[in-house]
């Protein structure tokens, strides 16, 4: 007989192992009959062998991988046995992050790394720039055009932006989406500010006779800052999608504080490397 | 003998996000914890050390308009490093966040300067 009462539907996250084993003929959800399994539900070896295989195999991986410590207290093995009876490793026993034998989020961990080689190009970048900004005509130099007064204000608009990112974040752990997205479109206005600043800066500086081929300081000066400048144009085009992409329900409830923050390094990133423009190209004079 | 256990690594101290003590969302985005329980530095003081970098940048300004001398140079790039130093510690949580992620930018941040000052000695950059 089949029996629908809910009071006898087993609880697929308190009792795992229990699945097509209760005194429930036939699962109601799943259809399945006694001593079979679920479909899409891996068998549970419920025996003493087997569970005993998984656990040494978890405890190999966790002597394998205990160099590679995701805590910061110390206290947690990686693996974690199977997830206890040995039968299948429940959805977001890794937290939900596809398998990540280290426990962290492979997209943030990802991000790390972009922003890592990141700083190898700008230092690059900046480099050039620090060796040829001295190789200018003697009228188009750093002394002559750059207008402090008016990059400075630049400067500040897309420091306030950094602090609008990072109340987005916050607001977004704290599930209030509404002022994450209010902040994210703050922060996407405010770079929209820095680069139009930046354009009207570049048109004044050509507007004077500084062309892009018009030395090598001239150069590396329109590489490094238009570079910078596209990251950050790319930066308002990653807000914008993120807040479109939250009002359209298109991020998952369990991805929206992960995917804000993510694009919260990105445009934080952005923000150190101008720190570091700014003083190296502005206001150190060649 | 390894601790058999069903609890996700979500329940842990360090969620899969890889925040140590950081927010205390648990890896899942929006977390079932209580709102407003942030473990990191609460809106009233990012706010507070916008307003201190903020200043920091106007100080810069200044000093690029006033004659200090000597001090001129390692003063701007003393200000420069503290603002950068300041936004990748509290804005990113870097100071709050896993350890590998630390490294891991720590690595590419460090390098950099290597690598290019090496280039940049090969130009005789830094020669008088």
């Amino acid at each position: 007989m089949t029996d629908t009462d809910n009071d006898t539907k087993p609880d697929p996250d308190t009792e795992p192992a229990a699945t097509g084993t209760t005194e429930v003929d036939v699962d109601p959800d799943t259809g399945a009959k006694p001593g079979e399994v679920a479909p899409g539900i891996p068998a549970d070896p419920a025996t003493p062998a087997a569970n005993a295989v998984v656990e040494a195999a978890a405890e190999g991986a966790n002597e394998a991988l205990g160099t590679l410590d995701p805590t910061d207290d110390g206290g947690r093995p990686i693996v974690e046995a199977g997830a206890g009876a040995g039968n299948w490793v429940p959805e977001g026993a890794f937290g939900d992050h596809g398998g990540s034998t280290t426990g962290l989020s492979n997209v943030k961990m990802g991000m790390w790394l972009f922003l890592a080689s990141e700083c190898l190009l700008f230092g690059g970048l900046i480099s050039t720039y620090m060796l040829y900004r001295g190789r200018h005509t003697s009228n188009l130099g750093p002394d002559q055009i750059y207008d402090i007064p008016f990059t400075s204000v630049s400067s500040f608009v897309l420091l306030m932006s950094s602090l609008t990112m990072v109340l987005a974040v916050s607001a977004a752990h704290r599930k209030d989406e509404r002022n994450a997205r209010l902040w994210l479109v703050i922060t996407a206005v405010l770079g929209a500010t820095f680069v139009g600043g930046q354009v009207y800066e570049f048109t004044s500086f050509y507007r004077e006779g500084l062309g892009y081929t018009t030395s090598l300081f001239s150069s590396s000066f329109y590489t490094l800052t238009g570079f910078h400048g596209v990251h950050v144009t790319l930066g308002i085009v990653m807000l914008l999608s993120t807040v479109f992409m939250l009002r359209g329900g298109r991020i998952t409830e369990g991805k929206k504080a992960e995917s804000i923050e993510i694009v919260g390094l990105y445009w934080h990133f952005v923000d150190i490397v101008w720190i570091i423009i700014f003083t190296l190209v502005y206001l150190i004079p060649a | 003998m390894t601790d058999v256990t069903a609890t996700a690594p979500a329940d842990d101290h360090t969620d899969a996000s890889g925040h140590g003590h950081g927010h205390g969302h648990e890896g899942d985005g929006f977390s079932a914890e209580e709102p407003g329980a942030h473990h990191g530095p609460s809106d009233i003081r990012l706010i507070q050390i916008a307003v201190v970098l903020a200043v920091v940048t106007g100080v810069e300004v200044l000093i690029s308009y006033v004659d200090i001398g000597p001090l001129f140079i390692p003063g701007l790039l003393g200000l420069m490093v503290f603002k950068f130093f300041v936004v990748v510690l509290y804005f990113m949580h870097l100071k709050f966040d896993n350890p590998i992620f630390r490294n891991l930018f720590w690595m590419g941040l460090f390098l950099a300067p290597l690598v290019f000052c090496g280039a940049l000695a090969t130009f005789h950059f830094f020669s008088p």
